[in-house]
């Protein structure tokens, strides 16, 4: 009976997710076309609503190709390792307090741990492939989310510090009436930074990067396997923006029947996941591809000891009161915004500048010199286009 | 790699421009059975409603092309969307004067996509060598290297004309037409 329940539970989690994952690939085609001055799907079913359907059947029916010299164990296996622990991670996720798959003592550590095996199956994808722009994206993939993972984590230690538990739905039932984005600014904000590079999205989509890599770690991927990855990726997004609104944007709480512990918690719940979904693609519209060693430089030398600091802030904030909390706290997130708005700045200055190097001593013409710039940020949000 | 040796799969421009719609037999894909039939119906839907061309072009029509990606031509209305890799791509756009030392490279991004794949033929150059036919290195037509599904006239198309070829491509899917490469190899082989 409990081993039906079980199954039962499984089925109708992997569900709900799901039918989220395809919602959330029509919602980024459409919003990203309108934020494109675009309309997106229109001709699949209600406004394209049915185009990830088509897709991805279309995408079972092609040749499944395994290319000669490829390693091929680790090659077949890599879609799957990538799919499942994206799934998996739902075993600890509450979507209400009574609808839960497990409600772990350690919730947010068995997510964060389940969440670190998907660097892997990338890092199979690129070593298997026998292409360099797989091993590259790769290595890339392995690079970024392994140095994004620590001030995540640190990140999510002053939530857990203030919750005094790492269970999901106490550390939403601890959030009633103030969420820990009002006392975590400066965390919420790194943990969203964080959240980007994990889940691959522009500014960070260094494994994919279309317009250096082909597909990236994508490449040699044909057919149901390269679904898997695709499919993979958007139950991240969705994953880590579940997330986000669990942590900081107080999960199933809310103004009109928060707390709730039934649908329309969930509704809440949802509701704060598609912001926060939408917030991941307004930044994908409108930011460029970063390089990888300014990617690296800004997880180590901005988020990490902005997370340690914030990690502090919240020691003293639990032994004083919430003002001091959340006045230091601002100070820090100013600090930080502060301070990537300033590199920002100075990136600009830098190109300017070199750019005036370049030019003729009348100043009026521009000679093209290759070798001296090794790509000044390159890449384009609209990722559809190019030759 | 010379086009000598690309000489067999040469397909005549009738042969390609003919569709197999009045050819039931063809069209029927003679597996249909009990479970099929609707399987293939709905894979029928899903290839006609959703189509990659490959983000490919060797001259100036591929300007056109990548216009039609732009919001002003949007076809990504159509679930046409442009994909990077060959492996993930269904259909090639080729877009331009294709030289004899671009023919090779061509024939394999061909051959690294995954069936069932289809060719648009876009402007002059690719159907027929267009004006630089007497040149001593262009290929007269791109269907003498591989079999092409799509013929778009024009120096260059209009990006309209490219949406109605793509879209042509998308109802024969849809109405569960072969490919010129399946037909093709239905008539050499006799298997798709």
């Amino acid at each position: 009976m409990i081993a039906l329940k079980t199954l039962l539970g499984v089925v109708v989690i992997a569900i709900v997710v799901l039918v989220n994952t395809i919602v959330v690939m029509w919602c980024e085609r459409k919003w990203l076309g309108h934020m494109q001055s675009r309309q997106g799907p229109l001709r699949t079913g209600w406004h394209g609503a049915l185009q990830p359907f088509a897709d991805a059947i279309k995408l079972l029916g092609k040749e499944d190709i395994v290319p000669a010299n490829v390693d091929r164990p680790l090659f077949l296996i890599a879609p799957i390792i990538a799919f499942i622990p994206s799934l998996l991670t739902y075993a600890a996720m509450p979507w209400i307090e009574s609808f839960v798959g497990a409600s772990l003592d350690v919730g947010i550590f068995m997510v964060f741990a389940i969440t670190a095996i998907f660097p892997v199956s990338m890092l199979f994808a690129g070593w298997s492939s026998f292409n360099k722009y797989s091993l590259i994206g790769g290595f890339r993939a392995a690079a970024q989310q392994v140095s994004y993972e620590v001030p995540m984590a640190v990140a999510i230690a002053g939530v857990v510090m203030l919750a005094e538990s790492m269970r999901i739905s106490d550390i939403v039932n601890a959030q009633h009436g103030l969420y820990y984005i009002i006392l975590q600014p400066c965390a919420a904000i790194l943990f969203f930074i964080a959240m980007l590079a994990e889940i691959n999205r522009t500014p960070f989509d260094m494994p994919e990067s279309e317009s250096e890599l082909v597909g990236g770690i994508n490449t040699e991927y044909s057919s149901m396997r390269f679904a898997l990855f695709f499919v993979a990726e958007y139950i991240n997004v969705f994953t880590w923006s579940l997330i986000f609104s669990l942590l900081f944007l107080g999960g199933w709480n809310g103004p009109l029947f928060g707390g709730w512990d039934g649908p329309l918690g969930m509704v809440w719940l949802l509701l704060k996941t598609y912001a926060v979904i939408f917030m991941v693609f307004w930044v994908r519209a409108t930011l460029p591809r970063v390089r990888i060693d300014q990617l690296t430089a800004l997880g180590w030398r901005i988020l990490l000891p902005f997370a340690l600091a914030s990690v502090f802030i919240t020691a003293i904030g639990v032994f004083t009161n919430n003002f001091v909390l959340i006045v230091l706290e601002v100070i820090a997130t100013a600090a930080l915004v502060w301070l990537i708005a300033r590199i920002g700045e100075r990136a600009g200055e830098a190109r300017r500048s070199e750019a005036s190097a370049r030019r003729c001593s009348d100043g009026s013409a521009i000679i093209p010199d290759p070798g001296s710039s090794p790509g000044s940020a390159s890449g384009t949000s609209h990722t559809e286009v190019g030759a | 790699m010379g086009l000598s040796d690309s000489a067999d799969t040469r397909l005549s421009q009738e042969g390609a421009a003919t569709v197999a719609a009045d050819d039931p037999a063809m069209a029927a894909d003679d597996r249909s059975g009990v479970l099929v039939a609707p399987l293939q119906t709905i894979m029928n839907w899903a290839r006609g409603h959703s189509m990659w061309p490959m983000t490919f072009g060797t001259a100036c029509c591929a300007i056109e092309m990548m216009t039609v990606g732009s919001p002003r031509y949007d076809t990504d209305r159509f679930g046409i969307f442009f994909r990077n890799s060959p492996r993930q791509a269904d259909c090639m756009i080729v877009a331009g004067t294709i030289s004899l030392k671009m023919a090779p490279r061509m024939k394999l991004l061909y051959e690294q996509m995954a069936e069932p794949k289809y060719v648009i033929a876009m402007g002059a150059c690719a159907i027929s060598g267009g004006p630089f036919m007497h040149g001593y290195n262009v290929v007269n037509g791109v269907d003498q290297i591989m079999p092409v599904d799509i013929y778009i006239p024009g120096c260059p198309p209009r990006p309209e004309a490219l949406i109605n070829g793509l879209l042509t491509l998308m109802k024969r899917n849809a109405a569960g037409e072969l490919s010129a490469a399946q037909r093709y190899r239905l008539e050499t082989e006799g298997h798709l």
